[in-house]
């Protein structure tokens, strides 16, 4: 892996943008909410990090017909990366640019809107959007037309996994010579009452009303994390090209790896630590030379198991700060992997550990980061999961702008 | 760009689900003799419906011995069984950690999601849905990552796995991404599995109301006309299939029987459109180019091209155009077809479902018909095998695909002896 991240968009509860979405995690401030979109009254869930003023985006009108909120969420953050980088798309050859970004459940407000109006009302109250608003190549696809990307464009699911694996996508177009600049990472939405009903069945979610102390992390009195809506769009760059247009990188990607768990009644283990192996092994990397991991942190009893036993079989235990910032704002599924890279790059750059709100004071194999940490942090490992067996792991390296 | 030679992978094993009967042998069946598989849908009563017309799987959901894969939407049983398939095909041993699996699925599990929001929204008059008879498998089938754990839990793959959804293009992409995980992960297999089960009344409905879909009700065998003047639309299907792909040296040391070689996929985007086509079929032409070129191929080494042929007027027109672009005079001798005469659109799992079709083609040099075809049209004016197959030299072929989002793919195959 050799590509530079040159420009973030990032769009969370914890906030819009760099500025504001670092000040939020940094200072450790939860951003979950009782749900507002309906009436949550009858469900046992009652939170979930919510975007704020999620109507009042740089997308054009006459979009906003065309698209669940999923696809503009994605738009948006991608002009926010693009605005980051300074990066003009007209000065890039034609079929240089491409796209890869992750979703893990389509336009889902969107759909249940017209599979509604499809059984109460008929046939021909079916939205003519439909059929490009609720796919889960919309949001590649709008991209993509928004801002006449030619290149290679995709559209990744791998549930929680997903963001991550993106990135690895785009790396690899910048690797082979298809791409010299990637709009990459992903999003995510589905906070409509179907969407919910769904992500409840899977049994994983936090029922806490207390939004302060809902998502915790590695804590033995987890039970399942808070969805959120949101992501990041990164633009990643062969380093050729960032250096031609003076772009100053945050950071590069080094390594990346991939695996899936073994079914459940199996008696082999979770096949996590080898994704890790492998992104250690392919950044060349040794596992003491990474300064912080940003963990999948799902906050599901199980899964908190086999990841902090995973990152204690790579690192030792508690041998290497452990953090989760996503407790404060939701896991955003595949929005997760890249809002979790955004923030590891934006921690390396400013020489500042954000921390893992709601986490426990003590864990036997993590040394968690309850309280922010200041220092030198050069490499970072994020790792991110998705519900069926999907483990992806990135290793980060700062660029040369970074404090301390 | 490296100068050594292109990272290709040969194919070793073929997995089918098509309209018509279940497995490899009943679609190479099927295809050879032209016969179509579109009929009227039986699956819900498609009354309402202005399209009423699809090309269906004679594959019993209800009958799924396994008890998990029962009960998992539509499409993750076709891909389960397409998969299945193509693995024992290859029979490859190997351990877990080094069989990957990549699926392509436009709009994933859509049956069952929209069945059970049917369910609990009594019959979509309910935004707030009930929450207490809610299937436990509910997210399973919200997230369509569902059908890769089920593929990699069958085969026992321990790998990278990843859906990719580039709507109408997945078919052909997983090629690309396979590809590209086989090479960069060292692995000793990927499955590419296409796998998609749309034929719903959300899916039939979003399609009749931007009219992409045939109306021609009357007469369902013969309403998909990929080229032909009086083409009204694609006719949806659903299915699956998989494909083995290996690295070459180690297909070559175990003596591995190959359908051919994996020589390149690319994609391109219009930038344009989310549906609509410009005429002139650039982006198309351009990623066959960048596909020809990363096989080392000429035009003239082509014998072979699979369309996507859809048989909407603007694919067929658009597609025509970007052959004609790429392949320059070639495309004037080089036969060309649409086996979605034959077994319709079926979206993401389509490109798949082709890809095992030229699978077979190089492995039995036989080119299978546009089946319908028979008035032609002056803006498709190229050797569309018409109705009728032909045995022929086919060394190297390219597959190519369209989509929503205005995505265009293109790859490249070969017959295992048309290249060194």
């Amino acid at each position: 892996m050799t590509a530079v991240v040159t420009g973030i968009g990032v769009w969370t509860s914890a906030g819009k943008g760099l500025d504001e979405f670092w000040k939020t995690v940094s200072a450790s401030t939860v951003t979950l909410s009782e749900l507002t979109r309906f009436d949550h009254s009858t469900y046992p869930f009652t939170l979930a990090g919510q975007l704020r003023d999620h109507g009042a985006t740089g997308i054009p009108s006459r979009l906003i017909a065309q698209t669940d909120v999923w696809t503009r969420q994605g738009l948006e953050e991608s002009l926010l990366a693009l605005d980051d980088a300074a990066l003009d798309l007209a000065a890039v050859a034609e079929y240089d640019a491409g796209i890869a970004l992750a979703s893990s459940a389509g336009g889902v407000e969107f759909g249940q809107r017209e599979i509604s109006a499809l059984w109460a009302q008929g046939p021909q109250h079916v939205s003519a959007y439909q059929s490009i608003a609720w796919f889960y190549a919309a949001t590649t696809g709008q991209t993509s037309i928004h801002h006449r990307i030619r290149g290679q464009c995709d559209a990744v699911v791998a549930e929680g996994a997903g963001g991550l694996d993106a990135l690895a996508v785009a790396d690899q177009a910048l690797a082979d010579g298809t791409s010299s600049i990637m709009l990459c990472g992903g999003t995510d939405s589905a906070l409509s009452p179907y969407g919910m009903v769904c992500q409840w069945s899977s049994g994983l979610l936090s029922g806490q009303t207390d939004h302060e102390k809902a998502y915790r992390p590695f804590h033995e009195k987890a039970d399942g994390w808070v969805p959120g809506e949101g992501g990041a769009v990164l633009v990643a760059e062969t380093p050729a090209a960032a250096s031609a247009r003076s772009a100053e990188p945050y950071g590069s990607l080094e390594g990346f790896g991939a695996s899936f768990d073994p079914p459940p009644e199996s008696d082999r283990s979770s096949s996590l630590p080898t994704a890790i192996d492998q992104a250690l092994t392919q950044a060349q990397v040794r596992p003491g030379e990474v300064d912080v991991v940003f963990a999948d942190a799902a906050a599901v009893p199980d899964w908190d198991r086999a990841e902090a036993e995973s990152l204690a079989r790579v690192f030792g235990s508690r041998a290497v700060p452990v953090t989760a910032p996503k407790s404060g704002y939701g896991r955003l599924y595949s929005g997760g992997g890249a809002v979790d890279t955004a923030t590891a790059l934006l921690a390396m750059r400013y020489g500042v550990l954000p921390p893992t709100p709601n986490a426990p004071s003590a864990h036997p194999l993590l040394d968690l980061v309850c309280d922010a940490r200041e220092g030198k942090f050069t490499t970072a490992l994020v790792v991110a999961r998705g519900h069926g067996g999907f483990n992806s792991a990135v290793v980060l390296k700062a660029g040369a702008n970074t404090k301390r | 760009m490296s100068t050594s030679s292109p990272a290709t992978a040969a194919i070793t094993g073929v997995g089918a689900v098509a309209p018509g009967r279940t497995g490899r042998d009943a679609f190479w069946e099927l295809l050879a003799a032209g016969r179509t598989a579109t009929r009227t849908i039986s699956s819900f009563d498609p009354a309402p419906f202005r399209s009423r017309v699809a090309a269906e799987c004679e594959f019993d959901s209800a009958a799924v011995a396994d008890t998990w894969l029962r009960d998992a939407d539509r499409a993750n049983q076709l891909a389960v069984t397409a998969a299945t398939e193509a693995w024992h095909d290859a029979g490859i041993r190997t351990t877990p950690g080094r069989i990957g699996v990549v699926v392509g699925s436009a709009v994933g599990c859509t049956v069952a999601l929209e069945r059970e929001y049917v369910r609990l929204s009594e019959r979509g008059s309910r935004w707030l849905v009930d929450l207490e008879p809610a299937s436990g498998r509910l997210h399973d089938h919200l997230v369509p990552s569902s059908i890769v754990r089920d593929v990699a839990w069958s085969l026992g793959a321990e790998g990278p796995c990843r859906l990719v959804s580039n709507g109408c293009t997945s078919g052909l992409d997983v090629a690309r991404h396979g590809l590209q995980m086989l090479h960069g992960f060292d692995l000793d297999a990927v499955v590419v599995v296409g796998a998609d089960a749309p034929i719903s009344p959300i899916t039939v409905a979003c399609f009749d109301a931007i009219k992409a879909t045939s109306p021609n009700n009357d007469d369902p065998a013969h309403a998909s006309r990929p080229f032909d003047r009086d083409r009204d639309g694609f006719v949806l299907g659903e299915g699956a299939a998989a494909l083995v792909l290996e690295m070459p040296h180690r297909a070559e040391d175990r003596a591995a029987d190959l359908y051919g070689r994996l020589l390149a996929a690319h994609s391109r985007a219009n930038a344009y459109h989310m549906t609509g086509l410009r005429t002139d079929g650039r982006e198309m032409a351009e990623a066959i180019r960048a596909a020809l070129e990363a096989s080392e191929l000429d035009p003239d080494e082509i014998d072979y091209v699979n369309a996507h042929g859809s048989g909407t007027k603007q694919n067929d027109r658009h597609e025509t155009a970007a052959v004609k672009t790429a392949l320059g005079a070639r495309a004037r001798s080089v036969p060309m077809s649409s086996i979605k005469s034959m077994i319709g659109h079926s979206l993401g799992a389509i490109g798949t479902l082709e890809l095992a079709a030229c699978a077979l083609m190089l492995r039995h040099q036989f080119i299978v018909p546009t089946a319908n075809y028979q008035t032609p049209d002056s803006e498709c004016d190229l050797d569309y095998v018409p109705e009728t197959g032909r045995a022929a030299r086919i060394r190297a072929l390219i597959s190519v695909g369209s989509g929503f989002g205005g995505f265009q793919s293109a790859v490249a195959l070969a017959h295992d002896g048309g290249r060194a």
